[in-house]
């Protein structure tokens, strides 16, 4: 999932840890949808987003890690 | 689908142009305008520093924008039940985005956008970008056109359209079947001449005249008038007697109708001087790339000039009574050449033609 998460960075920041910070990492808004893109298709589920959203509910890695797995069923 | 010929970029890959992360919001189209732009600076030696970017006008000809991303959207949709699309679909396809991207890519802050009148699109963009530098309104100006649209659905609707060449496109010649669809880009600097000259810039050619019209008449059939009319108007705005033209870069789409036409345009606009003319069309070698062709042959027909070779219209079998005016046919030809046009008719009846001219 990680390796999804980081596909858009550059290759020597790909290897993200759970605490990482998406805006710390590099992830701006453009790359935030596709991320979110990639792991809906990838999951088949759907990820509940919205750019206009003040506050994103996935700040770190790990948020959004959590995040799938609650949706996919699987701890 | 019966009919397969068309005039793509071969072994295109992206990726020798542009890194993952920069391909992800182009479509083909754009792809191909931010490398034509990125060329077209390069050579100009021109750097965008001191004001001049808020100054420098970007203005693309495009006809129908990224259809490639809207065709592999529609088939994801409608074929593949795809529960979502790619989030930057509508950023790749809407029919600005060369412009848009051309300008993000280079720093061109000034006025940018894109044209679109299919056939015509690059020469009223381009058209439109010679009078803003011509009116002060920018000192210089990023212009041309771009195209991408060989993808399946858009090709089905060519060919329901019946003017497709089963074989290759030679216009101008008898037994010419049709139009072979192309792609691609071409980009150029245009500036002021004071601009260009207070740089000691290579000054290629220079834009003399424009003209336009519209048929106001069958959406496809084209009109012998009013193609002659944007000539004379050209012709007008640049201040040239139509004696003084040596070669036009001519539509030449290789349709029954266009070239037909067009002969009988260039007879009324050059009286007794058409005869003298030499007219040769690209597509017959590039095939028709729609609202990127006035920017290819228009760089065609500068270099033209500046070679002192007429590029030959080729795949030529022979004379049609309808088409007699001299298309240099199959072989390249040296002339010299210090002013010359270059016509453009679009679907829909909207005609744009620039003249050009030696600069001395």
């Amino acid at each position: 999932m990680t390796a999804l998460i980081g596909k858009k960075l550059p290759p020597d920041k790909r290897n993200l840890q759970m605490a990482d910070w998406l805006d710390e990492i590099g992830i701006d808004s453009l790359m935030a949808v596709e991320m979110i893109f990639d792991l809906e298709a990838k999951f088949d589920i759907q990820i509940p987003f919205n750019a206009n959203d003040a506050k994103l509910e996935f700040e770190t890695v790990g948020e959004i890690v959590a995040a799938i797995k609650k949706i996919t069923g699987k701890s | 689908m019966a009919k397969k010929v068309v005039a793509e970029v071969k072994d295109y890959d992206p990726l020798k142009f542009f890194d993952e992360r920069e391909v992800s919001p182009l479509d083909r189209v754009a792809q191909f305008g931010v490398i034509a732009t990125r060329e077209a600076i390069a050579h100009s030696g021109l750097t965008f520093d001191g004001g001049l970017s808020e100054q420098t006008a970007t203005i693309i000809g495009c006809g129908v924008g990224g259809q490639s991303t809207q065709d592999e959207n529609y088939r994801r949709l409608y074929r593949d039940n795809a529960k979502r699309l790619h989030p930057l679909t509508i950023p790749r396809l809407m029919v600005n985005a060369p412009a848009s991207q051309m300008s993000m890519s280079c720093g061109l802050r000034g006025p940018a956008f894109v044209v679109a009148s299919a056939c015509a699109s690059a020469t009223h963009a381009i058209g439109l970008a010679f009078q803003m530098v011509r009116g002060g309104q920018a000192p210089v100006a990023v212009t041309g056109g771009a195209e991408a649209c060989i993808a399946f659905g858009t090709m089905k609707g060519w060919e329901a359209l019946r003017v497709l060449a089963p074989e290759t496109c030679r216009p101008f010649s008898r037994d010419r079947k049709g139009l072979v669809i192309g792609e691609g880009a071409a980009v150029m600097v245009i500036e002021s001449l004071e601009h260009a000259q207070k740089r000691s810039a290579n000054i290629l050619c220079e834009i003399v005249g424009f003209g336009m019209s519209a048929d106001a008449g069958d959406l496809l059939s084209p009109d012998a008038g009013s193609m002659g009319r944007a000539i004379d108007a050209a012709l007008k705005y640049g201040g040239l007697e139509p004696s003084a033209i040596r070669y036009v870069n001519a539509h030449g789409t290789s349709t029954a109708a266009n070239d037909a036409t067009e002969t009988e345009a260039l007879k009324r606009a050059f009286g007794a001087h058409a005869k003298n003319l030499a007219i040769s069309s690209n597509k017959s070698m590039i095939g028709h790339a729609l609202g990127a062709a006035g920017a290819l042959k228009l760089v065609a027909t500068l270099m033209s000039i500046r070679e002192g070779l007429v590029p030959p219209t080729i795949n030529y079998l022979g004379p049609d009574p309808a088409c007699d005016l001299d298309c240099v046919p199959n072989e390249a030809r040296a002339i010299r050449v210090d002013a010359a046009l270059s016509n453009t008719f679009a679907f829909g009846g909207l005609n744009a033609v620039l003249a050009v001219r030696r600069f001395s």
